[in-house]
């Protein structure tokens, strides 16, 4: 076992893991943060994306040492206490979700997306989910969704 | 299984933990491949050496005419290099066109030429270039062609359980030159191509003076087609010569028939294509000409 010491949505955690873990495996099973989901476990599919130091990754196949003194954010991070995050609003406004399993993957590749290009286009939003898999709903209201989450900002920003 | 999980401070530590492990350690950096590989049983090494937060190594430069990338530079960085797009654009085109976003963000192009897979993308490109690596042993540092590398599917000369590549170089491509890239798969992203064509070529007064073309995933390895490549020199570059040039590399192919990617009449077939296109779009992009 090693000791995985990490920022996961602004508190410091230290874990005892195994060294062949899945970053995605440590943030459900020893820290509960149950929000990122598991779907293909081949990185081919995104619905386990989270943020390492802003960047999306699929945790599925990061071992979890990666995340050693570095920042984690899972979807539960994107909001203090239960209040929806803009994008997660978009989801429900758009109804971008139908099994919703994907999702998580597809707000955290949104995330990613908006704050490295806050005003995107039709085009670079598909590039942004490019690497998440929708099973159900198909990707137009997923696309509906980031956009009017990219409106939103702008406007809180605005404000 | 893996044991531990180190960091490596410096190339020379990592070479140090390597030597005394005896084998039993090997290098990791974004691990996208090698992390499945050992839960699929793949990896037999035991402790995993992260070379990812050595300093010095994530770096896409222009030295002495050379484009040089370090063993830390992601699929995502490369693709989004401006240095790479002006002077390179067929290797951005192939990082790009990696996996995922997600995938592009850990996966390393040093990592994705170890893997020896015949369909990495980011490793076809790099023949078109005649990229070389630089190879980090306890011995000395040496430059080694990427033709050289590959020793069949998923096999590569150069043992990460030994050895570091630190690395990548290639010639800058001159205005006179063009590239292509071409790429056939079942969707745009996620997917591993049913055929890659990446294309240099060099125009000068009409005629044609060099082109380096690289295929894959048609043969355990990624190749040049050599004889296409030499009735080339010399021709004036037109639709009728690319299609000749198409011909002579579709018979240097040795695709299998694939479930996955397609029979083997059919992949023959479009290497004779993609070539063609690959050539016409290199010749598009010749300035000047």
């Amino acid at each position: 076992m090693q000791t995985l010491t990490m920022n996961v949505n602004g508190s410091e955690v230290s874990v005892e893991i195994y060294a062949d873990e899945t970053l995605a495996d440590v943030l459900r099973d020893r820290l509960g943060l149950i929000g990122t989901k598991v779907a293909c476990g081949e990185g081919e599919c995104g619905a386990c994306t989270v943020l390492l130091d802003g960047v999306a990754v699929t945790s599925c196949i990061a071992p979890a040492m990666k995340a050693q003194g570095r920042r984690v954010t899972t979807i539960e991070g994107l909001t203090p206490d239960r209040e929806l995050h803009v994008i997660q609003q978009a989801f429900v406004d758009a109804t971008a979700s139908q099994c919703g399993y994907c999702t998580p993957g597809f707000i955290m590749a949104a995330k990613a997306l908006l704050d490295a290009n806050p005003n995107p286009t039709r085009e670079e939003i598909m590039r942004g989910i490019s690497g998440n898999l929708c099973r159900c709903t198909g990707y137009y209201q997923i696309v509906d969704a980031i956009a009017l989450a990219a409106q939103r900002l702008a406007q809180e920003d605005k404000r | 299984m893996w044991e531990s999980y180190l960091f490596a401070t410096s190339v020379e530590n990592a070479l140090e933990i390597l030597a005394a492990h005896k084998g039993k350690a090997r290098l990791i950096a974004g691990g996208t491949d090698l992390f499945l590989q050992n839960q699929h049983g793949e990896c037999p090494a035991t402790v995993m050496v992260d070379v990812m937060r050595i300093s010095g190594l994530n770096f896409i430069q222009e030295r002495d005419g050379y484009i040089v990338i370090g063993a830390q530079a992601t699929h995502a960085q490369i693709a989004a290099s401006p240095l790479i797009q002006q002077k390179a654009s067929l290797l951005g085109i192939a990082c790009g066109s990696v996996g995922g976003p997600q995938t592009r963000n850990a996966g390393t192009l040093v990592g994705n030429v170890i893997n020896a897979q015949p369909a990495a993308d980011g490793a076809v490109a790099l023949f078109a270039l005649d990229a070389e690596l630089e190879v980090a042993t306890p011995g000395g540092r040496r430059w080694e062609p990427i033709t050289r590398i590959y020793r069949g599917v998923g096999a590569c000369s150069i043992d990460a359980c030994q050895e570091m590549v630190t690395a990548i170089r290639f010639r800058a491509l001159t205005e006179a030159c063009g590239c292509g890239y071409q790429r056939l798969a079942r969707r745009k992203t996620l997917t591993l191509p049913i055929l890659v064509v990446a294309a240099a070529i060099q125009v000068e007064g009409g005629l044609l003076r060099s082109a380096r073309i690289a295929i894959g995933p048609v043969a355990p390895t990624p190749f040049r087609a050599s004889d296409a490549e030499a009735f080339l020199v010399g021709k004036p570059p037109d639709e009728s010569v690319f299609a000749q040039a198409g011909e002579l590399a579709a018979a240097n192919a040795q695709p299998r028939d694939s479930l996955l990617r397609g029979s083997r009449e059919y992949r023959t077939a479009m290497v004779a294509v993609l070539v063609r296109r690959a050539l016409t779009e290199a010749l598009s992009a010749c300035k000047g000409e």
